[in-house]
């Protein structure tokens, strides 16, 4: 137990720390500036059918991992919350998976529109398209559970337990059961989507710093979400706000 | 000057084996003449100017986290 509250406070105070500071910012930049002209500029494989739009690569899967490290903070929020019940980790376990839910909408969409082009559908019932749609019907379900209970308490309480049980089906639906049966995604029937071309020096120096760039961004997009309705709980609740202040200094 | 001759001869050098490799229909016109330059510029203007709106976003917050 005691481990446990040390753990979270780690990651906390580490989050707490570096929320304000700009270094990691100016790194999302520099990584996204690079992923974004060199996405369109270095040289590519030319592979039949998918031509030159396998340059989506770097942007649409980007969407899709950053989503999962966002879904990952707000799940790891949602259980702090269950142990200390302080508002303030409920603003961030909400603020960071909504910002999450923005990025799969994001990379639905991109998705769609690259599978029209290559797949010559926009939705052809691939494992991995159903698998996904679940689980973001599973957290607009989060989303329309907050917005129904007025009771704030009552509504991190319920809404912390619901996005656990979001997060433990996300795991089977996106990263297990798509993988088992044959997918119109690269590396079908077992491999992980973006491995297949690992092999391609050329792929590999743009994608991951697109991965780091968009990861970024998207913590950056939800800090300044956390922050601005951090601002207005400590104005609509000051004594609530100073109590779970002063008790985080005891 | 070397160094730009050296680095441009190994990239059109990948290129041309590239293209040797695979006849896959690219862009390659597009990118001889120089009009992927134009799709590059667009982009950049949009990222520098969602950059700049975070930014500000940011220093805002930022005064009013000071004056709460």
């Amino acid at each position: 137990m005691a481990g446990d509250s040390s753990m979270s406070k780690g990651l906390q105070g580490f989050i707490d720390s570096q929320m304000r500071l700009w270094w990691w910012k100016v790194l999302c930049v520099a990584c996204l500036a690079f992923a974004t002209i060199g996405g369109m500029l270095l040289p590519v494989p030319r592979l039949n059918i998918l031509n030159e739009t396998i340059r989506n690569l770097y942007y649409h899967v980007p969407m899709w991992i950053t989503m999962m490290m966002l879904y990952m903070a707000g799940f790891a929020y949602s259980i702090i919350y269950l142990r200390t019940g302080k508002l303030k980790d409920d603003i961030f376990a909400y603020q960071l998976t909504a910002t999450g839910i923005a990025f799969s909408v994001f990379g639905m969409i991109t998705g769609m529109e690259w599978a029209k082009y290559t797949w010559g559908e926009a939705w052809s019932n691939d494992p991995k398209q159903l698998g996904t749609a679940l689980s973001m019907l599973i957290y607009f379900a989060y989303l329309v559970l907050r917005n129904g209970m007025k009771d704030e308490e009552k509504r991190a309480k319920i809404s912390a337990v619901y996005n656990i049980f979001a997060f433990a089906l996300l795991i089977p639906l996106i990263w297990i059961l798509p993988r088992m049966v044959d997918s119109l995604h690269p590396g079908n029937g077992g491999n992980p989507a973006f491995k297949s071309y690992d092999r391609d020096f050329s792929m590999t120096i743009v994608l991951y710093p697109a991965f780091i760039g968009w990861i970024l961004m998207g913590f950056w997009i939800a800090s300044i979400c956390i922050r601005t309705n951090m601002v207005r709980y400590k104005q609509e609740n000051r004594y609530q706000y100073d109590i779970e202040k002063n008790s985080a200094n005891a | 000057m070397r160094k730009t001759a050296a680095v441009t001869l190994l990239l059109s050098l990948f290129i041309v084996l590239n293209a040797r490799a695979n006849d896959a229909d690219m862009a390659d016109v597009m990118r001889s003449n120089g009009k992927i330059y134009v799709v590059v510029i667009v982009l950049a203007t949009i990222f520098a100017g969602i950059i700049t709106f975070l930014v500000r976003l940011e220093r805002k917050i930022t005064r009013l986290e000071k004056k709460s």
